[in-house]
């Protein structure tokens, strides 16, 4: 059984000054033992303050390198220190912290790489969308359960919670461009043997901040997803496992 | 001659010593001014006798040689852009490593000047997969 010693929660945050230091106070509530690293993602603004002050400790990127750049910081932050558990929760405040134990406990702790999504669409909470961008995230979902074997809902969910062998294989190959932190993530677990599961969760909206979502921007999205996945198509293959890299 | 033949052997000339002067300089890494001098060493070949461009073309079947001059230059700009972007790719990716590298370290001393209290690792020299390798 997993404690809450082994728990280190990632909080990626670009300029959240509004909302980290609630998020922090959240999860330290929902999981008291746990540690929490914000990564502050080169921030213009007080969120590393913010976070600080707020109980957590702090990693600042000297620039902006994207939500996927933050998580590879910090599971290599939890390599380092052995954590057995890195659970990843958005500085927006999206996630409630109290289904945090939830994503925790789907994990078995097995020798293979799992990840725990925290999904937004099954069933809980009240969470909406625009149109286009839901078609992106229903064609991710679609090809995403097919490459695990297993129905997923909602793969670009930033609520996650990854095992020891999932962290160790990530803090070497969390990828950075855009949308790959989510979903190339996924891909990269499966093919090293990785099992994905999701949990649902509700979503709140967030409590700073603003959405990053226009129909321009939305369109794009679309467009970008479904480019990345004709990519995946035809991608080589490469064998990723453990082993070989160390 | 006529007046675009100077125009090309000027040309050819001034790529060959721009080349020449930046590496002189150490500003010009020896692979790139390679592919350069190469190609201005190319653009005075065919300046100074265009015949031989013209024969070149002919040979292959081309009629109209500047035809063949313009694919030749538009496909060779291509080729240089798609290696600058692979490159750009791989530099992008190792600085993204150095920055998180950093973070990571500043940490690390933050922790052991405030006298490392609770869980410190050792944080190993980054082992990151280099996908353009």
């Amino acid at each position: 059984m997993l404690t809450n010693e082994d728990v280190l929660v990632v909080v990626p945050a670009f300029n959240e000054a509004m909302s980290v230091a609630g998020v922090v106070k959240e999860v330290a509530q929902a999981a008291p033992r746990a540690h929490i690293l914000v990564v502050d993602d080169g921030s213009t603004d007080a969120t590393a303050a913010a976070a600080r002050d707020a109980g957590a400790e702090v990693v600042t990127n000297v620039f902006n390198l994207g939500v996927g750049g933050a998580m590879r910081v910090g599971f290599r932050y939890a390599a380092a220190r052995h954590f057995r558990v890195v659970v990843q929760v958005d500085g927006d405040g999206q996630h409630d912290p109290r289904d945090l134990a939830r994503l925790v406990d789907a994990l078995e702790d097995k020798p293979h790489p799992e990840v725990v999504i925290g999904a937004r669409f099954a069933g809980e909470g009240d969470y909406e969308v625009p149109v286009m961008r839901r078609w992106a995230m229903r064609l991710l979902a679609r090809y995403l359960s097919g490459v695990a074997h297993v129905k997923l809902t909602d793969v670009t969910s930033g609520f996650r919670a990854h095992n020891r062998a999932a962290i160790d294989l990530f803090a070497r190959t969390y990828p950075a461009d855009y949308l790959a932190d989510t979903v190339e993530s996924l891909v990269i677990a499966v093919e090293n043997g990785g099992v994905i599961s999701q949990v649902p969760v509700s979503m709140r909206s967030r409590t700073g901040g603003a959405p990053s979502q226009n129909t321009g921007r939305a369109a794009m999205y679309l467009a970008r997803v479904s480019l990345m996945l004709l990519i995946a198509l035809f991608r080589h293959r490469a064998p990723r496992s453990t082993e070989e890299a160390a | 001659m006529s007046g675009v033949h100077i125009i090309a052997i000027v040309a050819a000339v001034a790529t060959i010593a721009v080349i020449v002067e930046l590496s002189r300089r150490r500003q010009l890494r020896e692979k790139y001014a390679l592919i350069w001098l190469a190609s201005g060493a190319v653009m005075a070949v065919f300046a100074i006798s265009p015949g031989l461009f013209n024969d070149l073309a002919h040979s292959i079947g081309v009629k109209n040689p500047p035809d063949l001059l313009a694919v030749m230059a538009c496909l060779f700009l291509l080729m240089v852009c798609v290696q600058f972007s692979w490159e750009m790719g791989r530099l992008q990716d190792r600085t993204r490593l150095l920055a998180e590298e950093v973070a990571l370290l500043r940490n690390e001393m933050q922790q052991m000047r405030a006298g490392a209290e609770g869980r410190v690792g050792t944080l190993s020299p980054a082992r990151v997969e280099d996908p353009s390798a």
